[in-house]
């Protein structure tokens, strides 16, 4: 029982701790956001472009929180299970 | 209460092979197929040369959208995989909006997903090779010192799978999240309207009011604005990818 507390105790924290992934791509795309509408303000007749561009780029800046998402996904789902059946 | 957040269901097993699973995925992929075939055959009944009805002037306008976006993505000499982008991008993204019906997503299914990046892999592959040869391909990998080589070869495999990943961890923790707040909403209204005095709270408490209309918030962002995001996303990146696969750098 106590085993079993304690696997799934460390999944928890574990998953908790893989989504602090999730402030880098914050804090990136906020910058990369910020720059855009900058250069939106100075050349307003490019806003298409830019926009593409921008979110192309959020969306690869993204990447790394969608891995810390994913192993916080496979922590509470996938883990417990495999080490439960280990012990 | 009870949260359920599960993985495609299974609905029966093919007893081939050792059993294939034929799973939510697979049935509502051949739904979004279906779907697809039916409104392109429904687009392109009775075209005229000169348009002169609704539907063909929309399906020309769709045509034209998708052979302009690979056109300037990857130059006019790469114009023949305009069907395939359009054909990717319409799979992907009523596969993503199937969620808007309560129905499961295929694309939250790491398979569906792994798929296409493999997929789009193999074709960059080919571009590689059929641009440069052989040799020019695996020369590639010593660019731009020898010792870099097994960076090269993990960068190469990591294409796909950030790929897959991307769109998959999207719209699964759209889905994830949508749950979380939906059963949560039932608890806080319990709560709240338990406040209430007398029969009237008791009454009311067993109602989840607040799930009306809150989670259709979320669902325009989660389900909407991802959906058409991570479609567009999915396509710009296989396009850039093969573009640049074929240039000499």
């Amino acid at each position: 029982m106590l085993e079993k507390a304690i696997v799934m105790a460390g999944c928890a924290i574990g998953a908790g701790l893989a989504l602090i992934a999730g402030v880098g791509p914050g804090i990136g795309e906020g910058y990369a956001v910020g720059k855009a509408c900058e250069a939106i303000g100075r050349q307003p007749e490019s806003k298409g472009d830019l926009l593409s561009t921008m979110l192309l780029g959020c969306a690869i800046a993204e990447t790394t929180g969608i891995y810390g998402f994913v192993t916080g996904l496979l922590l509470i789902f996938v883990a417990p299970g495999i080490f439960i059946n280990l012990l | 209460m009870n949260v359920d957040i599960t993985g495609a269901r299974i609905y029966f097993t093919i007893p081939v092979f050792g059993g294939i699973p034929i799973t939510e995925t697979i049935t509502n992929s051949w739904l979004v197929m279906l779907v697809i075939t039916g409104l392109c055959i429904y687009l392109t009944r009775n075209l005229k040369v000169k348009a002169t009805s609704r539907r063909q002037i929309i399906a020309e306008y769709l045509v034209e959208t998708a052979q302009k976006f690979v056109n300037e993505n990857m130059g006019e000499k790469f114009a023949y995989y305009g069907p395939f982008i359009a054909a990717l991008f319409a799979m992907s993204l009523l596969s993503s909006l199937l969620s808007l019906f309560g129905m499961y997503p295929p694309t939250s299914d790491l398979s569906t997903t792994m798929g296409w990046a493999i997929l789009v892999f193999v074709l960059i592959t080919y571009t590689k090779i059929r641009h440069g040869g052989i040799g020019g391909y695996l020369k590639g990998f010593t660019q731009p010192i020898f010792i870099l080589t097994p960076f090269n070869i993990l960068s190469e495999i990591a294409t796909p799978i950030s790929m897959a990943f991307r769109h998959f961890g999207n719209i699964v923790s759209g889905g994830v999240i949508s749950t979380l707040v939906y059963a949560a909403l039932a608890v806080a209204s319990k709560a709240l309207l338990g406040l209430l005095p007398g029969m009237v709270g008791q009454f009311l408490s067993n109602i989840p009011i607040l799930q009306v209309g809150i989670p259709a918030i979320l669902s325009l962002y989660f389900d909407l604005f991802t959906s058409v995001m991570q479609a567009f996303i999915f396509c710009m990146l296989t396009t850039l990818y093969i573009a640049n696969a074929a240039s000499d750098d």
